[in-house]
């Protein structure tokens, strides 16, 4: 019988303490060389990374660690979940990120996140620059205004799956092939109830970076923007307008592609993502 | 048009059978504004029903959706552009107007979108 055609990933559980809250976290990873670091966007989990672990170019250069935040994905919220309301905070997200970097024993690790892990990104280039060889956000603004009520996300006369895949489908580029299309809204009805909602918490209030962006140093750590056409959301002008905003910071916007890059045309994405990886694989 | 796009939305609808059978709940009737012209849309089962052009001496409706003619145009050009793709692209950017109760349009989002973009596979905006 011939062996198990398996795809390059292999997960697993990871017990972490951040901020002194016990979390159970899903970390995926493929490939060996520098480790580059992905982040989910808001209400779906690592496997939006899974065109990028399956391309055997990047994994010989490049070792790809997905992890589902906390309430996301494969990973557990916290004990005690059942009394509170889920609300993603700039600080958790950050101290999150960190501690799996020590955790995992990552050395300047690549960290590339897309929308809330988009605006991250610009809050890890504020506080840790140095821990980090580079930092690439894809579908990155320094704040975003809301433009429907959020509270439609989370109530009991709307299915929850329903309107959170429904929402962000058309942030999806018209073109992305049917699969992964609906690969990506899938991972979204997947979502825990008011996690979506609580992730952009941060999104829309309290991870506005837009009074801090000078401090950030480009000459400390690199710092890539990639934004699709079709993005609304966190649009092309938004992302011109932070690339206008920090010094040396290099942005491209990218032709028929949405929201959700790596997930809803991983090919197409690979063809702007292999430059931007390649100058940062040859600096010094 | 806009006369046709409406009947052709009813068309295009009760011949889908996935639609249909997602809307299997939905029984509403929405207001749907195409520059000077509006239709009521009646929805029973998922299936539309009746669709009344204005002008409406009294319209009664639980919903409305309300955009200028060149932006449902461009809503329904076979690859639109970014801006003019979705319905909350159009919402964000202030094209589209949704009014009146909108429980029922939430709880059907997917729904309404692919109901509202079957023209686009019909060459609408060519047949302009």
């Amino acid at each position: 019988m011939a062996a198990p055609q398996f795809e390059a990933a292999v997960g697993r559980y990871l017990p972490l303490e951040v901020d002194g809250r016990h979390y159970r976290l899903y970390v995926e990873e493929a490939g060996r060389g520098i480790p580059l670091l992905c982040l989910h966007t808001a209400g779906s989990d690592g496997r939006q990374f899974r065109g990028l672990m399956n391309d055997e170019a990047l994994t010989s250069e490049f070792r790809v660690i997905a992890f589902d935040l906390p309430w996301h994905g494969k990973s557990s919220p916290p004990a005690g979940w059942q009394q509170g309301e889920y609300r993603l905070t700039s600080r958790a997200y950050v101290d999150t990120v960190m501690a799996l970097v020590d955790a995992l024993g990552l050395e300047r690790p690549v960290c590339m996140g897309c929308s809330i892990g988009g605006r991250i990104v610009l809050h890890l280039a504020l506080e840790h620059a140095r821990r980090f060889r580079a930092l690439i956000g894809l579908e990155s603004a320094a704040h975003a205004e809301p433009y429907y009520d959020l509270d439609w996300l989370h109530r009991p006369d709307v299915h929850g799956g329903e309107i959170c895949g429904a929402m962000i489908s058309g942030l999806i580029a018209p073109s992305a092939p049917p699969g992964e299309r609906w690969e990506t809204i899938w991972h979204y009805m997947q979502g825990g109830p008011g996690v979506f909602k609580g992730d952009l918490h941060f999104y829309t209030q309290d991870g506005d970076v837009r009074g801090r962006l000078s401090a950030i140093d480009t000459k400390a750590c690199p710092l890539y923007l990639l934004t699709g056409e079709y993005d609304y959301s966190c649009s092309p002008a938004d992302s011109r307008e932070l690339a206008a905003r920090i010094e040396g910071a290099k942005l491209t916007v990218m032709e028929n592609l949405g929201h959700f890059p790596m997930s809803e045309n991983p090919a197409l994405f690979l063809r702007y993502l292999r430059p931007v990886l390649e100058q940062i694989r040859t600096a010094r | 048009m806009p006369q046709g796009i409406a009947q052709l939305l009813a068309q295009l609808a009760n011949a889908d059978g996935a639609l249909v059978r997602r809307g299997r709940f939905l029984e509403v009737t929405f207001l749907l504004e195409i520059g000077a012209s509006a239709y009521l849309i009646r929805i029973h089962r998922g299936r539309i029903e009746a669709i009344a052009p204005g002008p409406h001496m009294q319209p009664r409706w639980t919903f409305a959706l309300r955009a200028a003619a060149p932006a449902w145009a461009k809503f329904w050009q076979a690859v639109p552009p970014p801006g003019a793709h979705d319905l909350m692209a159009m919402l964000k950017s202030g094209d589209l107007r949704l009014e009146g109760d909108l429980q029922p349009f939430m709880a059907n989002l997917r729904y309404f979108k692919e109901l509202l973009a079957l023209p686009r596979a019909a060459g609408a905006a060519e047949e302009r």
